[in-house]
């Protein structure tokens, strides 16, 4: 592990650079693409580990302004984008980072919005390194795609600096069509459907089951890598928009999608409800007290707030020794938060290995650098409890790889008799969701596979006339960006249907 | 806050049970027997509980939910929201409804302690389609008995107990359950309220090998499924209480794992009572 650089240090260093950069510029030479490679990838600011361990405060800092100026002048503008059609929803990249490299902040942010409103959540938790960073030329000239120009940290740049400079802009909606459109879910896939049918001057109602708004990024993410501050300033952009938002309201049981489509009035409606149904092991002793879903876990603390002792009235499970179960961004969610609880010692369990660990790059360093214990090649067999039911050890079984499955992963194959017991007293299960039955069972007429995914045509629309569905309820549990990506296509079809209506 | 709700109190009983009417006309409209709410008294920091739906009036626009005070959470509501006030967090009819259907013979319907609540919609739901309904109620003590004059309007029959005696037969709800069942044909009973009083029932009505359903009034948060806080083991099968229930058949529900989960943040309890600031009532409140 690398020893953890300030903000301070970072700056420092950029700034060296960046001036001889300027220097450079001002003398009339133009940055050969060699100049621009040979500039190092600027890394994250963050807070110390063994601090950010014990809060709840925002992990990755963001860039100062002169390291985004440095990351953005790494980017070649090498013509192709390839990195733009590695972006689920088309973020015009070489253009937003060519308005860094002229220090026109506003321009770059505009840019991105043109196909995504929600550049402060994606520049957090997309998985770039498996999208637009993959194709990136550059760090394919390095033979290196872990020094790929940092995108998602421009990104990120960019929009915090249009929030803290009081510069955000809302688009202005067309003329109001005076035709209504119902979006299901307030989550990644809700908001942007809700964004692009406003913006095109229909209204629009979105309908969400809880309390808050935001659906995963609320209940879901942890503060410390999403505040839930930025996840409300963009719903209130949308409110500045026009878009109306109904919270606790179910649809299904409130009112069905049949009652909203015929009576309420609708003429369209988008369902995101997101894959919200926790997935268990169905091993013994998994209804022992302390074994949880990690959407439980982390709901109680991240929407209910459980963190914030003095206030909550939502009660957190005390826990010594935490194990979470899976490998994703979830999983990782879960141990940083037990960590972040109080728990002494947090184990992630995993049947493969690192390298095969779906989560992002990033947030499996950050859980290592926290302290995360990781067992890999091993899986649980049984829960132990003692006489009162509660949860004292896991019994587990070691594996290992052996040849690549439906997935293209080495599967991991059990070496019996390997059992052994890891004492516990939390368990937190992060192994995906099912989709919830709820909009199935209560709409006559909606196809699902046996998955209970909602079946989609290419243009998101359902087997029910004027309904579209997007997002997690229709691919599984997946990504912010993939859900988003669902949703302008669900939109762009709406809007289409609307106008020829 | 997103609705306007309004309060009242005109049927509290003492101090411990509360009757509120509340303006809820989407809930009201669309409920049906069996199904249940959760709300929270504060949308920020307050917890989520669930309460079963009593009684609702869809002309009117209103539902009716009963509780009793056992955290600090219903402590709060009871003693701070006045008519007219605002519920901030109010969300349902949550929980699949009732299958009721004509029965040959009697349907048994009994209810325990706040677990009478839940029960009054089944009640009158057998009582409309023409089934012939008997109904116990039972409380530990007359004080915490609630809805007899409701319950007999919606019965063919009502048998009132009390454990200690303090009001009409003195009894737990299995003796008048079990010498039904010795003398007529009943086709189903239902049973709420606590998970024990659940479990003796079930155990009661097996000799006789009638049907019997149990209402689990398990810890939730979302109530939507999204996290799976109140499984319970059905048949061996893990069921989702929120989504799968509230109602399950009551030979297959493993009681001892149920009661043995609500316990799971007791000790919390113990000291929010003694802070006077944590809730932890969900779970408790209602069935």
């Amino acid at each position: 592990m690398s020893e953890h650089k300030t903000t301070e240090m970072l700056q420092e260093e950029a700034a060296k650079l960046f001036a001889e950069i300027e220097a450079k510029k001002a003398a009339g030479t133009k940055l050969t693409p060699k100049d621009r490679t040979s500039i190092p990838l600027q890394e994250m600011p963050s807070q110390e580990p063994t601090v950010r361990a014990h809060n709840m405060s925002e992990v990755a800092l963001g860039y100062t302004e002169t390291q985004a100026r440095l990351e953005s002048e790494r980017c070649i503008q090498c013509g192709g984008a390839p990195c733009k059609n590695g972006c689920p929803v088309g973020v015009p990249i070489p253009e937003f980072i060519k308005h860094i490299q002229e220090g026109d902040f506003k321009g770059a942010v505009d840019t991105i919005k043109q196909t995504n409103l929600l550049p402060a959540i994606c520049g957090r938790v997309c998985p770039q390194e498996n999208q637009c960073q993959k194709f990136c030329t550059v760090g394919k000239m390095m033979k290196a795609p872990e020094k790929a120009v940092a995108i998602g940290r421009l990104e990120r740049f960019v929009a915090d600096w249009e929030r803290s400079h009081d510069q955000i802009t809302v688009p202005t909606p067309a003329p109001e069509t005076g035709k209504k459109v119902a979006v299901i879910g307030s989550g990644p896939a809700g908001l942007t459907v809700a964004a692009d049918i406003r913006r095109a001057g229909h209204s629009v109602t979105v309908f969400e089951a809880f309390q808050k708004t935001g659906g995963v990024m609320v209940y879901g993410i942890p503060e410390f890598r999403l505040p839930k501050e930025l996840v409300a300033k963009e719903v209130d952009n949308l409110k500045k928009m026009g878009v109306e938002f109904k919270t606790s309201f179910l649809v299904g049981r409130t009112q069905t999608l049949e009652q909203l489509l015929d009576e309420g009035g609708y003429d369209a409606a988008f369902i995101g409800t997101g894959a919200g149904l926790p997935k268990f092991m169905h091993i013994e002793g998994e209804n022992l007290i302390g074994v949880f879903s990690a959407n439980e876990y982390l709901t109680r603390s991240n929407l209910m707030k459980a963190y914030d002792r003095e206030h909550s009235d939502t009660p957190l499970y005390d826990a010594k020794r935490v194990a979470v179960f899976g490998g994703g961004n979830v999983a990782m969610d879960g141990a940083r938060t037990a960590l972040r609880l109080g728990a002494e010692k947090v184990y992630c369990v995993y049947r493969r290995t690192r390298a095969e660990m779906p989560a992002r790059i990033e947030e499996v360093a950050h859980a290592f650098e926290e302290g995360v214990d990781f067992h890999f090649l091993e899986n649980p067999t049984k829960f132990i409890g003692d006489d009162k039911g509660r949860l004292i050890g896991v019994e587990l079984l070691t594996y290992e790889l052996g040849e690549p499955d439906a997935s293209g992963r080495r599967r991991p194959v059990a070496i019996p008799g390997t059992e052994h017991v890891l004492d516990i007293d939390a368990a937190v299960i992060a192994l995906g969701n099912d989709s919830n039955p709820l909009m199935a069972q209560t709409t006559q007429g909606l196809n699902v596979t046996k998955w209970g995914n909602i079946i989609v045509d290419e243009n998101q629309k359902t087997s029910i006339p004027r309904v579209w569905a997007g997002g997690d309820i229709v691919l599984g549990a997946a990504t912010v960006i993939l859900a988003m990506g669902e949703g302008r296509r669900a939109a762009a079809s709406m809007n289409e249907y609307l106008a020829s209506k | 806050m997103h609705k306007k709700r309004q309060l009242s109190y005109d049927k509290e009983r003492d101090q411990s049970v509360f009757y509120y009417k509340v303006d809820a006309p989407e809930i009201a409209r669309n409920r049906k027997a069996g199904q249940f709410i959760i709300f929270q008294i504060d949308d920020n920091y307050g917890e989520r509980i669930p309460l079963t739906i009593a009684d609702a009036n869809p002309e009117e626009g209103w539902i009716a939910i009963v509780f009793q005070t056992v955290g600090a959470t219903t402590r709060r509501f009871s003693m701070t929201f006045d008519v007219g006030d605002n519920i901030p967090v109010l969300v349902g009819p949550l929980g699949k409804p009732t299958h009721i259907e004509k029965k040959d013979g009697i349907v048994l319907c009994v209810g325990g302690g706040i677990g009478i609540a839940p029960l009054h919609p089944i009640v009158q739901a057998n009582h409309n389609i023409g089934n012939k309904v008997v109904t116990i109620i039972g409380a530990r003590t007359k004080d915490l008995l609630f809805f007899e004059d409701e319950m007999r309007a919606a019965s063919d029959e009502l048998i009132v107990v009390t454990d200690d005696g303090s009001y009409a037969r003195k009894a737990v709800v299995t003796e008048p359950l079990k010498e039904i069942c010795e003398k007529e044909k009943v086709s189903e009973i239902v049973s709420i309220g606590p998970a024990i009083m659940m479990k003796f029932c079930v155990a009661a009505a097996k000799p006789f090998g009638v049907p019997i359903t149990t209402s689990l009034n398990t810890i939730m948060i979302d109530g939507t499924g999204m996290c799976g806080c109140c499984r319970v083991s059905v048949g061996g099968e893990t069921k989702f209480v929120c989504v799968d229930g509230p109602e399950f058949d009551g030979y297959k529900v493993d009681f001892d794992n149920m009661m043995q989960r609500m316990t799971a943040f007791k000790d919390k309890e113990r000291e929010a009572d003694h802070k006077c600031r944590v809730g932890l009532d969900a779970g408790k409140a209602g069935a």
